[in-house]
C-alpha cells in the first residue's frame, strides 16, 4: 500500500518556493551555484536552475556529483552501485554552493557530498536543498531549504519519482509488506 | 554489480558485461586525474602490493598511481630487491606477503601462468600485470577504453595487430577481449613471429602490412621485444623494419581516421616511424592516461565491493 505525499503540482510549487528562498537568502543569483547529487538530486538542481533563470534572467553554474567514492558503507551491504561521472566544471571559490538531493534521511549522503565538494575547492558556503526531509538524522546535518517535512517511521521507504528519471512527478511512502 | 571473477588473470575469463562494466567505471574515474586534488577516499585503509619480478615503468607506476588516487596504501616489491634473490620460492614469497594481510596483489612475472599459480595459494584478489608471453589483461582493457573513447562503440570495428605476436602477451589479451566485444581482429607480421596455432583463435592472418591495414579502424603496433629475439626468428631488425615498420608510406592506403596505438615502450624507427608516432592518428599517450583509470576501476571493482543502497 502506498500513500502519496506530493503530487506533480505540489512538487512544482515546492521548487518555486525553494528557488525564491535561495535567491532571498543569497541576495540574488550572482554568486550561487547548484550541485545535484546523483541520481534524483540532479533533476531537482536542474529545475531549480531553470526556475532561477525565469525569476532573475540569469543562468547559474550547475554541477553534478556522484558520491559513490565517498560513501562510508562501500565495503558493507549487498551490491556495488554503478559509478557515474562527477561533473563540476566551474571554480567553487567565492561561490555559495547549494547542494540538491531528493530525500534527506540519515545525513550520510550529505556528509559524503560535502567531502567530495571540498576536494574541488573552497566555496564561500555550502547550503542544502531537499525535496523531502524525513528525519532520523545520524549526523549533525540540517537542510537550509525543504520542500516538505515528513515525519516517518524508520522502516518506511520514501520514493521520489521525477519526470527526468521516472517519467512522472510524485512522492509517496512505500509500505513494506512482508 | 560485481565482476564474475575475483581475480583478473586473463581476458578469457571476462564476460562482455564485465568488460563493459570495467570500461564504464574507468570512464567515470578519468575525471579524478584532472582535479587539483587527485584523490578520493574510497580505498582508505586498504593495502595493495605490487609484486614485480620483471622490469616495468609504465605498468608499475600506473598501478601505483591508481592505488594512491583511491587512497590505498601501495607497496612496491621488485624482483631484484626481494627474497627470491636469496632463493625463496615464488609461492613462499607470496604466502609471506599474504600473512601481512594485503587486500590485493598485483603480479608481474617472466613465466606464463605465475599469477594463476599464486591465485591457488592466496586468498586476496590477484591482478596479472603481465606474465611471460601469456597475458596482460589490464593493457587490453586500457586499449579498449582508448578505442572506445574515440569511436564510441566497439562492436563491429576492425583492428590489425602488427608485430611480434608470438611473444606478445598484449596481443593475446587483446585478441580475446576484442573478440568478446565484437571486434574483428587481423594479426600481421613475418611468419616466424605468428605461430600457426593463432588461426584457431578466429583471427585473420596477414603477412602484408600495407594490405592488412587498408580498411581497419585501428592498428595496434607491438614492440619488437629485443630481449626475446635470441632464437634467431628474425634475420635482422632492419629487414623487419623494411616490411613491417608502420611509416607514413605504409599508411597511404589506410583510412583517413585510422587510430594508432602501441603498448610501449616504443623502439622508434623499428616498429613505428617517428613521424607516425607523433602524428594526429597516434593515441599512445592517451593509452597511458587511460591506463590509470582502468587500474583504478579494477581496484574499485575488486575491493570496494558490496553495497547497500539507502536513500
Amino acid at each position: 500500500m502506498n500513500s502519496t505525499l506530493l503530487n506533480a503540482k505540489e512538487i512544482s510549487r515546492a521548487i518555486s518556493r525553494i528557488s525564491h528562498e535561495i535567491l532571498e537568502r543569497n541576495q540574488g543569483a550572482g554568486n550561487i551555484a547548484l550541485v545535484g547529487i546523483r541520481t534524483r538530486g540532479v533533476a531537482l538542481s536542474q529545475r531549480l536552475r531553470d526556475k532561477i533563470k525565469d525569476i532573475e534572467n540569469l543562468t547559474v553554474d550547475h554541477g553534478v556529483l556522484d558520491i559513490t567514492l565517498y560513501r562510508d558503507d562501500l565495503t558493507k551491504g549487498l551490491q556495488k552501485p554503478a559509478l557515474k561521472k562527477t561533473e563540476i566544471l566551474f571554480a567553487l571559490e567565492n561561490k555559495h554552493i547549494v547542494l540538491c538531493d531528493d530525500v534527506l534521511f540519515t545525513g550520510r549522503t550529505i556528509r559524503a557530498a560535502i567531502d567530495a565538494l571540498m576536494d574541488f575547492g573552497r566555496p564561500s558556503s555550502v547550503q542544502l536543498a531537499v525535496l523531502i526531509d524525513r528525519g532520523h538524522r545520524e549526523l549533525p546535518i540540517r537542510p537550509d531549504y525543504v520542500g516538505k517535512n515528513v515525519p516517518t517511521a524508520k522502516s518506511k521507504r520514501i520514493q521520489v519519482l521525477l519526470n527526468e528519471e521516472d517519467g512522472e512527478d510524485k512522492v509517496f511512502i512505500q509500505e513494506y509488506s512482508n | 554489480m560485481l565482476l564474475s571473477n575475483q581475480n583478473i588473470l586473463t581476458t578469457k575469463e571476462l564476460t562482455k558485461q564485465d568488460i563493459q562494466q570495467i570500461l564504464d567505471t574507468a570512464d567515470s574515474f578519468k575525471e579524478i586525474s584532472t582535479r587539483a586534488i587527485k584523490k578520493v577516499p574510497t580505498l582508505r585503509g586498504k593495502t595493495i602490493i605490487n609484486l614485480f619480478f620483471e622490469p616495468s615503468t609504465r605498468t608499475r607506476t600506473s598501478f601505483e598511481i591508481a592505488g594512491k588516487r583511491l587512497s590505498a596504501d601501495v607497496i612496491n616489491i621488485s624482483g631484484s630487491s626481494s627474497s627470491t634473490e636469496k632463493g625463496e620460492s615464488l609461492i613462499d614469497t607470496a604466502r609471506n606477503l599474504e600473512a601481512m594481510k594485503p587486500d590485493i596483489l598485483v603480479v608481474r612475472h617472466k613465466y606464463s601462468g605465475a599469477p594463476a599459480l599464486l591465485s591457488q595459494f592466496i586468498d586476496s584478489p590477484i591482478i596479472n600485470a603481465g606474465d611471460g608471453s601469456h597475458e596482460h589483461p589490464s593493457q587490453a582493457l586500457l586499449d579498449l577504453l582508448t578505442i572506445r573513447s574515440q569511436k564510441g562503440e566497439l562492436e563491429g570495428l576492425k583492428v590489425a595487430i602488427v608485430g611480434d605476436i608470438r611473444h606478445s602477451r598484449v596481443a593475446r589479451s587483446n585478441i580475446q577481449a576484442m573478440q568478446t566485444m565484437g571486434i574483428k581482429v587481423c594479426i600481421v607480421g613475418p611468419p616466424p613471429l605468428i605461430p600457426a596455432e593463432f588461426k584457431y583463435l578466429g583471427v585473420e592472418v596477414s603477412h602484408n602490412l600495407r594490405e592488412a591495414i587498408k580498411d581497419v579502424d585501428v592498428v595496434m603496433v607491438l614492440r619488437i621485444q629485443l630481449e626475446r629475439q635470441k632464437q634467431g626468428l628474425l634475420s635482422s631488425l632492419r629487414e623487419y623494419s623494411n616490411y613491417f615498420c608502420l611509416t607514413q608510406e605504409s599508411l597511404d592506403k589506410a583510412r583517413n581516421d585510422i587510430l594508432i596505438i602501441h603498448p610501449g615502450p616504443v623502439n622508434r624507427g623499428i616498429e613505428i616511424s617517428l613521424d607516425v608516432m607523433e602524428s594526429k592518428h597516434s593515441l599512445i599517450l592517451n593509452q597511458v592516461t587511460n591506463g590509470v583509470a582502468i587500474r583504478m576501476a579494477l581496484f574499485y571493482l575488486l575491493l570496494g565491493e558490496k553495497n547497500a543502497n539507502p536513500n
